[in-house]
C-alpha cells in the first residue's frame, strides 16, 4: 500500500518538455490516451448532430451538404483518430511491456516518432476539415472521391501520415515481443492481451501499406488525373474498391482484436479464473489475422463483381466467424466455476459479449450472399458495424480505462458511480442501434440526410437512445477526472489480478521493475487444484 | 405465419418473387440466432448468480476445456453458417441468372436521377412501367458516379457503375408499386434520389404500351422525325464512331469480327478460352477491347472509354443484339415495341 511515489513514471520529471521528449513507454501510452479521448469527444459530437439531423424528414438543423460532410468527418475521426489507435496504441504501449517483463519496449524512439505522426497526421486532417471538410465518406468511393469539389486532399493526406504512424506501432510490438520476453516467459506462457496486440500488429503491418498505397493513387488521380480509377481514362472504379476493402476489412480486426485481449484479461481477473481454453483463444486471434485477408470482397457483393467470386468471399467470411464464436464459447466457459465479482470492468465486458455475439451473427447473416442483396448499404449494416466497433470495441476500450485505470494512476473511482454509468451505457447503445437494425430491414439506406416519411418513428427511438449514451459518456469523464486527484489510493493490486502487469507497482516507476519479475507458472492461473471441466 | 414473422421483423412488402423466397431463409437466420442468443445468455446469467463473489478468498479451481468440447465449439457454429451459406448461394446464383424471356429495360443513374429506357421506344426518368408476372431484367450502367439501384420490396440492389453493366431481374407477381431508392452515396442529393417501379397487370401493361404510342405525336405525323429505337439510334452511332469500317452486319468477316448474330454466342478467344458475346462482353470491348480479343484478329481495335456515353454504348449493344442471322436459334430477349422501327 505505498502512495504514488516519488519514484512512479508520473513524477519522474513534471514539466511539458519532460512529456514530449520522453522514451518511456508507459508516457507514450498515456499521451496516447488522452488524444484518442479528445478525437473520441469530437467524433462523439458529430455523431449526436447527425442523430439530431435525421429526427424528423426534410432538414432539421443542416442542409444536405453539411450532413454528408459532418458523417464524413464523423467516420474519419473515429476510424482512424480514434477506433484504430486506441487500444493498441494506448493500452498496448503501456501494458505490453510490463506484461512481459521488460523495461521498454524495443524501438522507443520510433515510439515518439509515432505519437508525432499520429499528431501531424490529425492535424492535416483537421486542417481539412476546417477548410470545408470532404463530402465522400470515409470510405472515398471513386468515382465520386476524384470529382467531387470538397477539400478531399487534406483529409486523404492526413489519413495517410496517420498509417504511418500505425505501422511503426505494429512493427514495434512485433519486435518487442520476439525480442524483449523475460527469462523463462515461454509463447504459451504470454499474456492474451499481448497475444491480441501482437495478431493485430501483424495486421497493421501487412494491412495499412495497402491503404496509403490506394490513398496515395486516390490523390494522384485528384490532381494530375492518372486515370487509375476513372472509367472515362481507361481506369477501374471498382478496383478501388478492391484495394480499400483488402486493407479496410482487417482493420476491423484491427479494430477489434484488441478489445478481445482486454476481455480475455478481464473476464479471468474478475471471475478469478483461468482461461477456459487458452489455446483456442492464441489460435483464433491468429486465425483472424490470417482469413480476415480473404474476405474482402463481402463488401461487393452488390457491384457487379462475378457470382462465383460473391460465393468465394461468402465462404472465406463464414470461416472468419468461426474463430469470435470459439472465443466467446472461451470466455463464458472462464465464468464457469469462477467466482464473479460484478465490478464496471465486469459490466462491460458483459456488454461486450453480447453486442459481439448479435453484431457477429447479423455479420454472418450479411455474408450469406442472398440475403445481402437487401441489407447492403441500409442501415442494417451501420447498425451491424456500431455493434462491433462501438459496442465491442467501445465496450472494451472503458472496461480497459476502468480495469487498468488504478494501475495507470494508482487511485480508484468511485465504483457505483461507474456501474451506474456502465448500466447507462449499455441501455443506451441498445436504444440506439437495435432500431437502426430494424430501419434497415425496412430498407432505408445509409447515409441519407433526408428520407421517407415512414422511417421516422425509429430514428427518433435511435435519437433518443444516443441521448442516454452521451449522458453515459459525459457522466465516466466527469468522475475518472475527479478520480485522477481525489480518488482513493489504489495500491498495487486492487483486484487482487494475477496478470502479470500487477506485478510492478502501481503507478509504475520509470523502468518498471525494481526486480526482475519470475515467471514459473502461464497466465491467469489463480488455482493449481485442477477439476475435470463437468465437476 | 409469413405475415406475422415479416411484420415483427420490420421487412417491407414483398414485391417479387424473390423477396418471398429470400424471406424466408431471413426468418430462419433472425430466429436461428434468437434462439441461440438466449441459450448463451441464459447459460452466461445463470453462471453470473450463481458463480457470484461471496468473500474476498473464495477459492476456485482449475477448470480447462476438454478437447471435445473445444472441437464441438468448432463444429455447431460452423456447420450453421455453412448451412445459411449454402441455402444463401443457391438463391443468390437464382437472382443473378435472369431467364432467357425476359423483358429487357435499359437503367441510367445519373446524378440525381434514374433514366429508364425500353429498347423499343421511348424512356421515361423516374418512373419504370413493368408487367406482372414476367420476368424483367434491368441493364444497369451510370453517367456519373457509382449510383445503386435499390428496390426494399423486391429484397435486392444492384450498382450502377460508370462504363460498365449490370445487371438484375425481377418478376414481381402481382400489381403495385414499389419505391426505388439509390443505396450507394452519391454526393449532394443522395437521398432524394428516388424512383417508382409501378407494376400493372399485362392486360394493363398493354393498354399502356398502346398509349405510349399514341402519345408519341411525331410518331404519327407524316414526315415528322421518327423517334428512334435505341437499335435505330445504335445504326447511327455504329457510322458516326466509325464502327462500320472494321466490322460488317451481313455476316462478312473483315478487320473485326462481323456483328451479324454476334450476340449470345460464345466467341473463342486469342490465347485459349471462350466468352459469351452479352452485354457485357460487348461493353468491355468497347471501353477496353484489348481485355478479351476474339481468335484470328489482331489486338488493334482502339477503346472508347470517354468517346461512349452511357446511352451510346446501350444503344449499339442494342443495335448488335437486333442483327440476327435469318436462322432458329435460341430465341432473343423480348422487347416491347411501340413504334416501326424501320427494320
Amino acid at each position: 500500500m505505498s502512495p504514488p511515489a516519488a519514484e512512479s513514471y508520473l513524477s519522474d520529471g513534471r514539466t511539458l518538455w519532460s512529456w514530449l521528449t520522453t522514451h518511456d513507454h508507459k508516457r507514450i501510452g498515456v499521451m496516447f490516451l488522452v488524444l484518442t479521448l479528445f478525437f473520441f469527444f469530437l467524433g462523439g459530437l458529430f455523431a449526436l448532430a447527425l442523430r439530431i439531423e435525421l429526427l424528423t424528414p426534410g432538414r432539421t438543423v443542416m442542409g444536405h451538404l453539411a450532413y454528408n460532410r459532418m458523417f464524413t468527418l464523423h467516420g474519419v475521426t473515429m476510424v482512424w483518430l480514434f477506433m484504430i489507435p486506441a487500444i493498441p496504441s494506448a493500452f498496448g504501449n503501456f501494458l505490453v511491456p510490463l506484461m512481459i517483463g521488460a523495461r521498454d519496449v524495443a524501438f522507443p524512439r520510433l515510439n515518439l516518432a509515432s505519437v508525432y505522426l499520429y499528431v501531424l497526421g490529425a492535424s492535416v486532417a483537421l486542417w481539412g476539415m476546417f477548410e470545408g471538410g470532404a463530402d465522400t465518406g470515409w470510405t472515398f468511393y471513386t468515382p465520386y472521391s476524384t470529382t467531387t469539389g470538397t477539400a478531399v486532399l487534406p483529409v486523404l493526406v492526413g489519413v495517410f501520415i496517420i498509417g504511418f504512424s500505425t505501422i511503426v506501432t505494429g512493427l514495434n510490438f512485433i519486435a518487442t515481443v520476439h525480442t524483449l520476453r523475460a527469462p523463462g516467459l515461454t509463447w504459451m506462457k504470454l499474456p492474451l492481451f499481448v497475444w491480441a496486440i501482437y495478431g493485430t500488429s501483424i495486421i497493421q503491418v501487412l494491412a495499412t501499406p495497402v491503404l496509403g498505397m490506394v490513398l496515395a493513387l486516390v490523390a494522384l488521380e485528384r490532381v494530375v488525373g492518372a486515370g487509375i480509377f476513372d472509367p472515362a481514362r481507361g481506369g477501374d472504379p471498382l478496383l478501388f474498391q478492391h484495394l480499400f476493402w483488402f486493407y479496410s476489412h482487417p482493420a476491423v480486426y484491427i479494430m477489434v482484436l484488441p478489445s478481445m485481449g482486454v476481455i480475455s484479461e478481464a473476464v479471468s481477473a474478475f471471475s478469478r479464473k483461468n482461461a477456459f481454453s487458452y489455446r483456442m483463444i492464441v489460435y483464433s486471434t491468429l486465425g483472424i489475422a490470417f482469413v480476415g485477408f480473404f474476405t474482402w470482397g463481402h463488401h461487393m457483393f452488390a457491384s457487379g463483381q462475378s457470382t462465383f467470386g460473391s460465393g468465394a468471399f461468402g465462404a472465406m467470411s463464414m470461416l472468419v466467424a468461426i474463430f469470435t464464436a470459439i472465443k466467446i464459447f472461451s470466455w463464458l466457459g472462464t465464468l464457469y466455476r469462477g467466482s464473479i465479482a460484478i465490478e464496471s470492468p465486469l459490466l462491460y465486458t458483459l456488454g461486450f459479449m453480447f453486442f459481439l455475439f448479435f453484431g457477429g451473427m447479423i455479420g454472418v447473416a450479411y455474408a450469406t450472399t442472398s440475403l445481402n442483396l437487401h441489407w447492403h448499404d441500409t442501415y442494417s449494416v451501420v447498425a451491424h458495424f456500431h455493434f462491433i466497433m462501438v459496442g465491442a470495441t467501445v465496450m472494451a476500450f472503458l472496461a480497459a480505462l476502468h480495469y487498468w485505470f488504478p494501475k495507470m494512476f494508482g487511485r480508484c473511482f468511485p465504483a457505483k458511480l461507474a456501474n451506474g454509468a456502465a448500466v447507462l451505457i449499455i441501455f443506451g447503445f441498445i436504444a440506439t442501434f437495435v432500431p437502426q437494425f430494424l430501419l434497415g430491414n425496412l430498407g432505408m439506406p445509409r447515409r441519407y440526410a433526408d428520407y421517407p416519411p415512414h422511417f421516422q418513428s425509429l430514428h427518433v427511438a435511435s435519437t433518443a437512445g444516443a441521448s442516454l449514451l452521451a449522458f453515459g459518456f459525459l457522466a465516466i469523464a466527469g468522475y475518472l477526472a475527479w478520480s485522477l486527484r481525489h480518488g482513493a489510493l489504489a495500491g498495487d493490486n486492487p483486484w487482487g489480478s494475477e496478470g502479470f502487469e500487477w506485478r510492478s507497482a502501481s503507478p509504475p516507476p520509470t523502468h518498471n521493475f525494481s526486480t526482475p519479475p519470475q515467471y514459473p507458472t502461464g497466465p491467469h492461473e489463480y488455482s493449481r487444484e485442477e477439476v475435470p471441466h463437468a465437476a | 405465419m409469413n405475415e406475422l414473422l415479416r411484420r415483427l421483423f420490420f421487412l417491407p412488402e414483398q414485391g417479387s418473387t424473390f423477396a418471398v423466397e429470400v424471406d424466408h431463409l431471413h426468418y430462419f437466420l433472425l430466429l436461428t440466432t434468437l434462439a441461440v442468443a438466449v441459450g448463451i445468455g441464459a447459460v452466461g446469467i445463470s453462471f453470473l448468480v450463481r458463480y457470484h463473489r461471496r468473500s474476498a478468498s473464495d477459492p476456485t479451481p482449475r477448470v480447462v476445456a476438454p478437447g471435445w468440447m473445444e472441437g464441438l465449439f468448432i463444429g455447431v457454429p460452423l456447420s450453421l453458417f455453412l448451412l445459411w451459406f449454402v441455402l444463401g448461394f443457391k438463391q443468390f446464383v437464382w437472382v443473378m441468372s435472369p431467364p432467357q424471356e425476359s423483358l429487357d429495360v435499359y437503367v441510367t443513374g445519373k446524378q440525381w436521377m434514374w433514366k429508364f429506357t425500353y429498347p423499343g421506344g421511348p424512356s421515361a426518368i423516374d418512373t419504370l412501367v413493368v408487367p406482372a408476372g414476367r420476368p424483367v431484367r434491368l441493364l444497369i450502367t451510370s453517367r456519373d458516379v457509382i449510383h445503386s439501384f435499390y428496390v426494399p420490396d423486391f429484397r435486392m440492389k444492384r450498382d450502377a457503375v460508370p462504363g460498365r453493366y449490370t445487371d438484375l431481374w425481377f418478376e414481381a407477381p402481382k400489381p403495385g408499386r414499389h419505391g426505388v431508392l439509390c443505396a450507394e452515396y452519391c454526393g449532394l442529393d443522395h437521398s432524394v434520389m428516388r424512383g417508382e417501379v409501378v407494376v400493372l397487370s399485362p392486360a394493363d401493361f398493354g393498354a399502356w404500351q398502346d398509349a405510349q404510342r399514341r402519345n408519341l405525336p411525331v410518331a404519327a405525323l407524316p414526315g415528322a422525325r421518327t423517334p428512334e429505337s435505341m437499335a435505330v439510334r445504335g445504326e447511327h452511332v455504329a457510322t458516326a464512331q466509325g464502327c462500320l469500317q472494321c466490322h460488317t452486319v451481313t455476316g462478312a468477316p473483315h478487320i473485326g469480327p462481323t456483328w451479324l448474330g454476334l450476340y449470345g454466342r460464345m466467341e473463342p478467344l486469342e490465347g485459349g478460352g471462350a466468352v459469351l458475346a452479352d452485354e457485357a462482353y460487348l461493353t468491355e470491348s468497347m471501353m477496353d477491347p484489348l481485355a478479351k480479343v476474339v481468335a484470328g484478329y489482331a489486338p488493334v481495335m482502339p477503346g472508347y472509354h470517354g468517346r461512349l456515353s452511357a446511352e451510346d454504348s446501350g444503344a449499339l449493344v442494342e443495335f448488335i443484339k437486333s442483327l440476327r442471322p435469318l436462322r432458329p436459334g435460341t430465341p432473343a430477349a423480348e422487347e416491347p415495341v411501340y413504334v416501326p422501327t424501320g427494320r
